[in-house]
């Protein structure tokens, strides 16, 4: 069969796996045009090789640069073929992401090939309001994890007098954990763009930034040449003005994502929030007027346009219309970006998609950290805005992190609250003191010198840091801890009562024992411990130990393991530097 | 303004742009050393007070000169709860130092980001930017032992 063209994955994760040799190799073979193309969001098989023939398209996963796979892509073989499985081909709804993949994310011709820009073209022959009415009855909500009705927000902006408004792109996906907001902007960058464009028509605004974080340098590039392509052939011009558009990088600092905060760091000051009203669309950027809204609300803009609101409403759930991205990631068998009608369901997500096994996983994380964990017994819940608050976590921007049976939950509290209680910005005392002292708690808990009264603390303070905050990050900084408690009291009571750490994660709960029938005393742990803390007789010395599991994953035995104990462990440097 | 920095002059002064000069030296440099603090302050029209409290904000500005690799593990969620502890625990044994600091030798620094959104390749972590997925001991070992090589 004639190969037509060879499409390779090259956003950060593809190449991450080694996608570039991949091209590189590809392309010393044949002659056959070789693309790379954005994340065709199947990262657990990365690098995917996709092969288009005139009459089907092939897809390759887990392709090395090695010449024996690079020949098997070129003669189209059976091997390392990648079928995408149909729990996941049947869920999945691709309305915002359907291109990605099929071109190179930079080459707008290809854009436009496939509808781009289409959107803008029909916005443009409307009235602004018309616009504005258009997305309002979409019901497209921010997806950014307000859920703010888009629509009202646009109307909000165009209602106002003023010579200059701003549209604030909020690319600053400091939610660890999360990659769609990413995903887009490397793969789709024309698309973000073009529902940015059709929102400055709406709403007559002037000037567009997009913030976005700097750990993310591929979508940085990708967007800075679309908007150089877009203003070179005059889409930066609407209604006769010239649209000034610009890429501002973020410094590291997730409070950033607060709307008021990250206009401050635009204006070059420290992101600290602000009280509001006045909100941004009376008093943003400079005093300007502003409107601010997530990477994944633009994409979506250009095809309410192109297929009407009616179509678009047509999918998803009450509270939640449309489709949402999610990025699976965690304990699961195949994790990637998937995009999904509002409405379906966790375990549809988790066992079906993720392809984890039910029964491996006890928990899912939305939200990062501030959302909350969901057991697995609550899995049937339909995933859209409302039914997820009502189990105290939350959409979010659509990071769901799942947690397998041998993760200590405390533990995953206790990372949230170290991450938020140092991304704090310090303006408010219940967040500044409150989750820190909320970390310290959990930071003994999970060192084995937990008690009770730090328990009943965790949920009391929780509380008081929720209402004493001004901004999302200290008034959602408790829901990791809060909804743990609530779904998993007992393995809390296990690290205080019990002095266990029922998943023996926890370092000053659990000891390393080697279970000698099965040792065949082959050296391996011994040679991989740093530390010297196993004899010559296999035998660990746990008060050496640092838990830092080498031994386990150097034996070939699996003889290696963790047992409950601990009572040996110290953290100190002195103990570390033995040997 | 000292000519070291003159690069700062294709960004044009306006307040708003100061993060964007800080980020421009740092790429440049490595590091803000006291001088380049200074010469944003003259140049943006900020006062130092303010420049310093802005480079205390964000956690991407760095006071001290990096090694000559940069060894950033990702601690986001997936990454975590996959292992980031135990990685941190293996390079800072390999290269004794810890997360913050740089190696005597100036060859490495060591510190953790929040989140590289590589997450499917969890967990990873980059050097100078090149980023290494699905890692366990042997292959965190064996990048290290890669660049030390190089030298």
């Amino acid at each position: 069969m004639q190969i037509k063209e060879i499409r390779v994955g090259v956003s950060s994760c593809g190449l991450a796996a080694g996608a570039q040799a991949v091209v590189d190799k590809l392309k010393q073979k044949t002659d056959v045009t070789v693309l790379g193309v954005g994340c065709i969001g199947h990262c657990y098989a990365e690098p995917l090789v996709e092969v288009v023939t005139a009459d089907t398209a092939v897809l390759y996963g887990n392709v090395s640069d090695k010449d024996k796979d690079i020949d098997a892509v070129l003669s189209l073989a059976e091997e390392k073929r990648l079928d995408v499985r149909p729990a996941r081909s049947e869920k999945e709804n691709l309305k915002i992401t359907g291109i990605i993949g099929k071109f190179e994310p930079t080459d707008i011709d290809a854009y436009m090939s496939f509808g781009g820009f289409e959107g803008l073209k029909k916005a443009l022959a409307m009235p602004a309001s018309d616009v504005v009415t258009e997305v309002k009855d979409s019901f497209l909500r921010g997806r950014g994890g307000g859920g703010f009705p888009t629509g009202v927000k646009w109307s909000l902006l165009a209602n106002k007098e003023a010579d200059e408004k701003v549209l604030i792109c909020n690319a600053d996906e400091g939610d660890p954990g999360a990659f769609m907001d990413r995903s887009l902007m490397e793969s789709l960058p024309y698309q973000v763009l073009e529902g940015m464009l059709i929102a400055a028509h709406a709403t007559a605004a002037s000037k567009i930034f997009i913030y976005c974080r700097a750990e993310y340098p591929l979508a940085i590039k990708n967007v800075k040449i679309a908007i150089e392509t877009i203003k070179a052939r005059g889409l930066n011009v609407i209604n006769g003005k010239g649209l000034d558009v610009q890429v501002k990088e973020g410094a590291g600092a997730f409070v950033c994502g607060e709307e008021t905060a990250l206009i401050h760091s635009l204006e070059g000051k420290r992101g600290m929030p602000r009280f509001r009203p006045p909100y941004p669309t009376d008093s943003g950027y400079l005093g300007l007027p502003s409107m601010i809204s997530n990477v994944e609300t633009f994409a979506n803009v250009p095809i309410i346009i192109r297929e009407g609101a009616a179509a678009y409403a047509a999918v998803g759930t009450e509270g939640g219309r449309g489709t949402k991205l999610f990025a699976l990631a965690g304990d699961v068998k195949y994790p990637g970006l998937v995009e999904v009608p509002m409405g379906v369901t966790l375990a549809e997500i988790i066992y079906g998609i993720g392809g984890a096994e039910p029964g491996s996983v006890k928990a899912v994380q939305t939200g990062g950290p501030s959302g909350g964990c969901i057991p697995a017994r609550l899995f049937d819940t339909p995933v859209d805005y409302d039914s997820l608050n009502s189990l105290g976590a939350i959409m979010g921007s659509g990071g769901l992190i799942v947690i397998g049976n041998n993760r200590c939950m405390v533990e995953t509290a206790r990372y949230f609250l170290d991450f938020t209680h140092r991304e704090s910005c310090g303006k408010c005392t219940f967040c500044r003191v409150g989750a820190k002292r909320m970390f310290e708690a959990l930071e003994r808990i999970t060192g084995g010198e937990g008690t009770a009264k730090d328990v009943t603390f965790l949920e009391e303070m929780g509380k008081k840091v929720k209402a004493g905050s001004l901004c999302g990050l200290g008034a959602t900084a408790p829901n990791p801890v809060l909804a743990t408690l609530r779904y998993f009291k007992e393995e809390f009571d296990a690290h205080v009562v019990d002095r266990q750490c029922p998943a023996m994660e926890c370092a000053a709960l659990s000891d390393v024992a080697i279970h000698k029938e099965n040792c065949t005393e082959c050296g391996l742990c011994i040679k991989n411990c740093a530390v010297n803390a196993i004899s010559d007789d296999y035998i660990v010395d746990n008060r050496i130990c640092t838990r830092c599991n080498s031994c386990i994953e150097a034996c070939p035995q699996n003889t290696i393991s963790r047992i409950p104990g601990g009572s040996g462990f110290s953290s100190s440097a002195d103990s570390k530097e033995v040997g | 303004m000292i000519s070291t920095f003159a690069y700062l002059e294709e960004i044009h002064p306006e307040k708003g742009n100061i993060i964007k000069g800080l980020q421009l030296i740092q790429q440049k440099e490595g590091y803000l050393s006291q001088e380049a603090l200074d010469t944003c302050s003259d140049y943006f029209s900020v006062p130092p007070a303010e420049v310093e409290g802005v480079v205390t904000f964000y956690s991407q500005f760095k006071r001290v000169k990096p090694g000559k690799y940069r060894v950033s593990v990702c601690d986001g969620t997936a990454c975590h709860i996959k292992g980031t502890p135990l990685i941190l625990d293996w390079i800072s044994t390999a290269l004794g130092i810890d997360d913050g600091e740089t190696d005597a030798d100036g060859l490495f620094s060591l510190e953790t980001v929040a989140c590289l959104g590589c997450c499917s390749l969890a967990p990873v972590l980059s050097v100078n930017g090149e980023i290494f997925g699905n890692l366990n001991r042997k292959s965190t070992l064996k990048i290290l032992k890669k660049f030390r090589r190089q030298g």
